[in-house]
């Protein structure tokens, strides 16, 4: 101890109000243990981690869902917190998909009393549409989650993230070990953003891992854990590579409007979501800018391996990784010096200092239903259950120069274009064109893009025509007949409430 | 026509429909239908199906549709293929069906 300087210091009035110097290891005593310096964040048990995370009842934990449907985190976090007895939760994970339905035990004893997600599927998602939570979910956009969280309305208080591999600071990436999900850009944002973070590991490697998709400076507690999810699990659900003919029919239709749309010039840059047809859309663009000897600057949101393809081709630049949706993307991101692993923050909060979709060109969407007036629905099947997921369409749908969405006229029975959508998610305001098997019909927002597909021969009909055709082919669908009861609030990316889901009526 | 035998036409599959129909025990027309789309085309379907059978003249039998979103077009040639197994029928008069 320095005594000589402390007696001296005790005499100054001028920093009487400041602490007083009591050795090098007094805010840092594990610097004095040559083992536990390095070791103090290593907890022997998922247990352990979550009592020295300060967890008590009423709080919120979060999730990333970079594995989609082979996720084996969350449904093992919340049981083991169910064990221990924790009350009340908020659960806040980027989004929910069929393999959460255990969760449903979870909500019926109380152990989750609010959902924050950007969508939900399968047995989970139809318990809450038919009235299991006393408080409704809210359902965010990629980007609009990130907002709940600045604004203070979303407070994560500890964030378990599962990763591949980390180190014993808790350094971590997807694209090492054995289970790789590729980008962790739903994961950086809540290491960056909950009070405690809780890194699960498959592996925990030496010392120092890189790259840090999550940095040492925001990791409390290290854990590991057998395994965090199934990477062959990924591309199960929305993501998948199609063979079906109209399928393929819209895709080419797609790459035709990106063609001739006005933005298919050298340098631009797009975004292609995670339908069939929009992923499929991307397989006809090859030639098309090989034609006209263009390349692209980069793509944008979750990668899949057609981006990847053209991406080595050299047609893509750059590539901005938010997800990685399949196996090539998640090799892609590992390999290729150009392709970058982005936060969900940088992606597409609109409270963010630059995200990267305010420089998009042209960005494919799906839809589960749009209306007369290009409203969007993502979330709501035409029977009132909730079975899909806002995640970047709203965002990508406002910052992108075009919007085209893309979609079979029917889906079975089930008409796409309707008059009204059971659930906004996507205003009108911001879709540009919208392509089915049975023609485009251009939003009179954007008269400029009419003209020119037109002028390049596109099957170029109205909004009003297409439901017409419709609804000859299925017949006039009965109306769903909802509860009073909310059971969803559908937030904007900007965070104001743009839609509600009712309970449906059994 | 008259349902004879236990009978079946149409698959599982996405936008089809599977029909089955039976003779009736206590000479009664039974029609039972499970749909996908029931909350939003019951009704329609039901119009269908009923509108089939009086072209077949069908009056009696258990018939069971388990749809999974076919067009009206497609359930009516699923029902006419399975009253026409199950009536054994040989000589139909096709303009009535159409």
């Amino acid at each position: 101890m320095n005594h000589f300087a402390n007696s001296r210091l005790d005499q100054e009035p001028a920093i009487a109000h400041l602490e007083k110097f009591q050795g090098y290891a007094e805010h840092t005593p594990y610097l004095k243990d040559t083992e536990l310096k390095h070791s103090r964040k290593i907890c022997q048990s998922l247990e352990d981690a979550i009592r020295a995370s300060g967890l008590k009842d009423g709080m919120t934990v979060s999730f990333h869902h970079a594995f989609r449907e082979g996720d084996k985190t969350i449904n093992h976090v919340m049981d083991t917190l169910a064990h221990m007895g924790f009350k009340d939760l908020t659960l806040a994970s980027s989004s929910l998909l069929s393999c959460n339905a255990p969760l449903i035990d979870h909500i019926r004893n109380g152990v989750i009393r609010r959902i924050y997600t950007s969508g939900m599927r399968g047995k989970l998602a139809e318990a809450i549409s038919h009235g299991l939570m006393a408080e409704p979910i809210n359902i965010h956009s990629h980007g609009g989650r990130v907002k709940l969280i600045d604004s203070g309305e979303l407070h994560l208080d500890v964030a378990f993230l599962g990763v591949s591999t980390a180190d014993e600071f808790g350094n971590a990436n997807g694209i090492s070990g054995r289970s790789r999900c590729g980008a962790l850009g739903y994961a950086k944002v809540d290491a960056a953003r909950a009070d405690k973070v809780v890194v699960l590991t498959e592996e925990i490697v030496p010392y120092p891992n890189a790259p840090a998709s999550i940095a040492q400076d925001d990791v409390d507690f290290v854990v590991k854990v057998d395994q965090v999810g199934d990477p062959s699990k990924i591309s199960v659900g929305a993501a998948r590579v199609t063979s079906n003919p109209r399928e393929l029919l819209i895709a080419r239709l797609a790459a035709d409007v990106i063609e001739h749309a006005g933005y298919f010039e050298q340098g631009f840059s797009l975004q292609t979501g995670t339908g069939a047809s929009s992923t499929a859309a991307t397989r006809f663009l090859e030639t098309r800018m090989r034609k006209k000897d263009i390349t692209a600057a980069f793509a944008l949101g979750g990668i899949t391996g057609s981006i990847v393809e053209l991406h080595k081709k050299g047609l893509i630049e750059k590539l901005y990784d938010t997800q990685s949706f399949d196996a090539d993307s998640a090799e892609s991101l590992r390999t290729s010096p150009n392709h970058y692993e982005i936060s969900t923050n940088a992606y597409a909060n609109p409270g963010s200092k630059g995200a990267y979709c305010d420089h998009m060109d042209m960005v494919i969407l799906s839809a589960l239903e749009i209306d007369l007036d290009f409203n969007v629905n993502v979330i709501t099947g035409s029977d009132g259950v909730m079975r899909g997921a806002s995640g970047g369409h709203s965002d990508v749908a406002a910052a992108a120069n075009l919007s085209i969405v893309v979609g079979p006229l029917i889906r079975s029975r089930i008409p796409t274009v309707v008059r009204n959508v059971t659930t906004v998610v996507t205003p009108g305001e911001c879709v540009g064109v919208l392509v089915t098997d049975h023609g485009i019909a251009v939003n009179p927002n954007r008269p400029e893009i009419a003209e020119r597909l037109t002028a390049a021969g596109l099957p170029v009909t109205t909004i009003e025509d297409l439901y017409r055709r419709a609804i000859s082919l299925t017949g006039e669908p009965q109306a769903i007949e909802f509860l009073d009861k909310v059971v969803g609030i559908v937030r904007y990316r900007d965070g104001s409430v743009i839609d509600v889901v009712h309970q449906v009526k059994d | 026509m008259k349902i004879v035998k236990e009978a079946l036409a149409g698959t599982l599959e996405s936008s089809d429909l599977m029909v089955k129909v039976a003779p009736a025990s206590d000479g009664t027309l039974d029609i039972v239908i499970n749909s996908e789309v029931i909350r939003q085309f019951g009704a329609q379907i039901e119009k269908v199906v009923r509108d089939t059978l009086g072209k077949l003249d069908v009056t009696e039998g258990l018939v069971v549709i388990e749809d999974k979103g076919a067009l009206d077009c497609a359930i009516c040639a699923r029902l006419q293929t399975a009253v026409l197994r199950g009536a054994e029928c040989q000589d139909l008069d096709w303009s009535v069906l159409s």
